[in-house]
């Protein structure tokens, strides 16, 4: 499968500027300080070795990835102009702009792509993004191959947003590889390719970036200045936005807030860009203890909580439906499966039909954790639920956390509420919780104790799978049988929003939330 | 010499209490379940087994407690505070960094609460039963009563939005340009808010205090005296009851002040602003140890030196306190 896309690009990348363009209509202009937030603390602003949305905003536009990905997920290109995957699926070639220069003026090469693939391998948390890559041949500056052990299509994902991040090997080669994440230049004289440079990191305070004039697009960026304001505190973040001190902003969650910013005029809320990220909120269940052991307890379970009342009560309309471990905005999703409207009758038999009588009013009690405060109304919400029904569920407050993740990670837990992002591909973000050689492996692994031996296959089927039809159908099928099985009962998308004031043009809503470079982004004077 | 050795004493005692500080809260956190690897796993959306081992063996997490808590108090006894393992900063760079807001906000906050609260309180002594003095009453236990974070939002909703007149957060605003005096005014329309805020918790305190010392001053018998000699009733309460009783508000304030550096956490988490507070609220949701440990550290430095002028202070309204004998 030859995939030289240079004539499809051209014609893409048209139509995306037609499209932009009939949204927009008018030109971006230049110049102008963006003035947008932080939700936290930046840990490390060094994309290649630290994942996570916070650093994954700045990180995007210090660092540039090989693609980039549309609205449509369709790739796009970046640092590479064009890419081949050859006919086996083992080895993939980026052929990389010519122009690209990091930060202090040196040209980037495929030396600097070899490099930043080892550091990544050794240092980011997603082994699985590039765990098949075996090498990376430099036949020439501009060309780079990766060789892989196995077909890995994730890749494509993997080699955009912020999962690849191209770090200049002169700058962070002086180390061993395993310790670039505690290199001093990473949140300080930080050096890549992108879009803007690094001014100044102030923890606690602000990340300012500026423009960088040599960047391998000609005519971008169009901001000058970015200043990045670490504002921690949710209601303080909504006052700026609503007073207009701060422009732009990603990864709103809170649906009192969300809804409040709706109604400003001056504001546009929108919860589309967030699909790759593809965050979900769902209700976790510990397959290898006690009652939840038998499938029929776990789907009385999904009868007796009411998914609406979660959404429209709870989330108050912020979140939309989830009914399997992936994004509803990622292609792959497959929305037909078995879903659990409320039925108590059908909940309270196959309790009875799983051999768990009514005793008084209790058939048996359950314990539920949860991680943060801010989904305490959910976990008191299935308590109650759960009564109708005869469980006596337990709310385990967690002090922090820590303890929470501890909790899980030891499969300490009977019902839990979690959020758990996809991360791209289904390989780096959705396996790990089904798969049954990652059982009880920390936080956010299989903590649910599932395993079945299709859905192992599917996956490892999957992950290999070349031809994009063929591997939805295997991701079709594996999402109908953990919809079936419910090892996770998902009950909504965590409804990250992206507020941004009427002086924005061309705001980042794409698959990567603002885990993309926003070099196409204006103020309009 | 007592003063000296008062001093002297004092030290020592602090050096102790500094090392309990550390120590307890080492092991504290040491006990309590799961650890910063946990957190770093968040900040980054999940984390391999592998990887998070390999957090805990960088970070000698995988150490029995012992020689994890023998490694930094050697460290400690070398004024080394460690590396921060979720802020990827040397602790001591970190705090330094941050002190300066912190010391501005609170000692701000200190003097405004002390300054309005003694005025308030010398003004409804005066007038103990007059309208003002109700008025002040129900307002600074308003302040006290109600909670900061509230309080704080209020006024962000109140000065930042309705009248938009302050800035939301922060402690400065980068994008403007200027001299010393621009970027002067710049913080201290950002200080205002916050330096309310955290003053209308103490507030409370001190005019109360004030009032009713002022009261108890105003009615003995020198106060007598001196208005029987003829003074004004301005030279009579300014100039001989005031200094009188301002010691056990001093005092107070003395006390007050490790209540103020905790208040600021919340104050500083409301609004943004860059000092320890927001280290500490974040480094604790972090279970980053050594940060935790650096700022209680310097915190308790700080309200120790807080007493020590406290100290100070009062020798110099009461000559009586701390003299020979």
């Amino acid at each position: 499968m030859i995939h030289n896309i240079k004539g499809l690009v051209a014609t893409a990348v048209m139509a995306s500027v037609l499209a932009a363009g009939s949204v927009t209509a008018e030109e971006p202009t230049q110049g102008g300080t963006l003035v947008t937030v932080l939700g936290s603390n930046v840990r490390n602003l060094n994309s290649a070795v630290q994942s996570g949305i916070v650093t994954g905003f700045p990180g995007a536009q210090l660092f540039a990835s090989p693609l980039r990905y549309d609205e449509n997920w369709d790739p796009q290109p970046y640092l590479a102009e064009s890419w081949e995957v050859s006919e086996d699926g083992l080895s993939v070639t980026l052929n990389l702009v010519k122009n690209a220069k990091f930060h202090d003026g040196t040209p980037l090469t495929s030396k600097d792509v070899a490099f930043s693939v080892d550091v990544i391998k050794a240092n980011h948390p997603f082994k699985s993004m590039f765990a098949p890559v075996e090498t990376v041949e430099t036949p020439d500056d501009h060309t780079a191959i990766l060789k892989l052990s196995k077909p890995h299509p994730a890749l494509m994902l993997a080699m955009s947003g912020q999962l690849m991040s191209i770090i200049p090997q002169h700058i962070y080669g002086d180390v061993a590889i395993n310790e670039v994440k505690t290199h001093p230049r990473n949140n300080e004289g930080t050096v890549g390719s992108g879009p803007f440079k690094l001014v100044e990191y102030k923890s606690g305070e602000h990340v300012i970036l500026e423009r960088f004039d040599d960047f391998f697009i000609d005519g971008r960026p169009y901001l000058d200045k970015i200043v990045m304001r670490i504002i921690t505190d949710p209601a303080a973040r909504a006052i700026a936005y609503e007073n207009g001190e701060v422009h732009f902003g990603a990864f709103e969650s809170l649906p009192r807030i969300v809804n409040r910013l709706k109604k400003v005029d001056s504001l546009t809320v929108t919860p589309n860009g967030y699909g790759a990220i593809g965050p979900l909120d769902w209700l976790a269940m510990n397959t290898q203890k006690g009652p939840l052991a038998d499938v029929r307890v776990r789907k009385a379970i999904a009868y007796a909580v009411d998914k609406n009342f979660v959404q429209n009560a709870l989330m108050q309309g912020t979140a939309a439906d989830s009914r399997t471990g992936i994004h509803p905005d990622s292609p792959f999703y497959n929305g037909d499966v078995e879903t659990y409207d409320v039925d108590l009758d059908k909940a309270n038999a196959l309790l009875d039909e799983a051999g768990y009588a009514m005793d008084g009013d209790s058939r048996f009690s359950l314990t539920i954790d949860f991680g943060w405060p801010g989904v305490k109304p959910q976990v008191e919400y299935v308590k109650a639920a759960l009564k109708k029904v005869g469980i006596d569920v337990e709310v385990r407050a967690s002090a922090d956390f820590p303890t929470w993740a501890k909790r899980m990670g030891e499969m300490d837990f009977d019902l839990s509420w979690d959020t758990v992002f996809n991360w791209g591909d289904p390989v780096i973000g959705v396996h790990r919780t089904y798969d049954s050689t990652n059982i009880g492996k920390g936080v956010w692994s299989n903590t649910q104790g599932y395993s079945n031996a299709r859905v192992d296959e599917l996956m490892a089927m999957a992950a290999v799978e070349s031809d994009a039809e063929k591997r939805k159908a295997l991701y079709a099928e594996f999402q109908q049988i953990i919809a079936d099985e419910l090892p996770v009962y998902h009950v909504n998308t965590l409804p990250y929003h992206t507020v941004y004031s009427d002086r924005i043009g061309n705001p980042p809503i794409g698959i990567w939330g603002t885990s993309t470079p926003i070099d196409m982004m204006y103020l309009k004077q | 010499m007592t003063f000296i050795n008062t001093f002297a004493t004092r030290v020592f005692y602090a050096i102790i209490l500094l090392m309990a500080v550390l120590v307890l809260n080492f092991s504290l956190m040491h006990m309590a379940p799961g650890d910063v690897a946990d957190t770093i796993a968040q900040s980054m959306g999940g984390a391999d087994k592998e990887v998070l081992d390999a957090i805990r063996t960088d970070y000698g997490l995988d150490q029995p407690f012992l020689v994890q808590l023998g490694r930094y108090m050697g460290n400690v006894a070398q004024f080394d505070l460690g590396h921060s393992f979720f802020f990827n900063q040397p602790v001591t760079q970190l705090i330094l960094e941050r002190l300066p807001a912190t010391l501005l906000l609170v000692i701000s906050a200190q003097l405004l609460a002390l300054f309005v609260g003694v005025v308030l309180g010398v003004y409804s002594a005066r007038k103990p039963n007059g309208i003002v003095s109700h008025f002040v009453t129900f307002f600074a236990l308003f302040g006290y009563s109600a909670p900061v974070f509230w309080t704080g939002i209020l006024l962000l909703i109140s000065f930042s939005l309705m009248i938009p007149i302050l800035p939301v957060a922060g402690m400065r605003d980068v994008t403007i340009e200027g001299n010393f005096w621009v970027h002067f005014i710049d913080v201290a329309r950002h200080l205002v808010l916050p330096m309310i805020t955290l003053a209308s918790i103490f507030l409370a305190l001190y005019s109360r205090l004030s009032r009713a010392t002022m009261m108890e001053t105003l009615g003995s018998d020198y106060v007598r005296t001196a208005k029987a000699k003829g003074l004004s009733e301005r030279q009579v309460v300014y100039k001989h009851a005031l200094k009188n009783s301002l010691s056990p508000v001093i005092t107070l304030a003395g006390l007050q002040f490790s209540a103020v550096v905790s208040g600021a956490v919340l104050v500083e988490t409301v609004f943004s602003w860059p000092g320890l507070g927001t280290l500490a609220f974040q480094s604790i949701i972090a279970r980053d140890t050594p940060t935790i440990l650096g700022i209680l550290f310097f915190s308790a430095l700080v309200v120790i030196v807080g007493n020590l002028l406290t100290d100070l202070a009062l020798r110099l309204v009461d000559p009586r306190v701390g003299g020979k004998g």
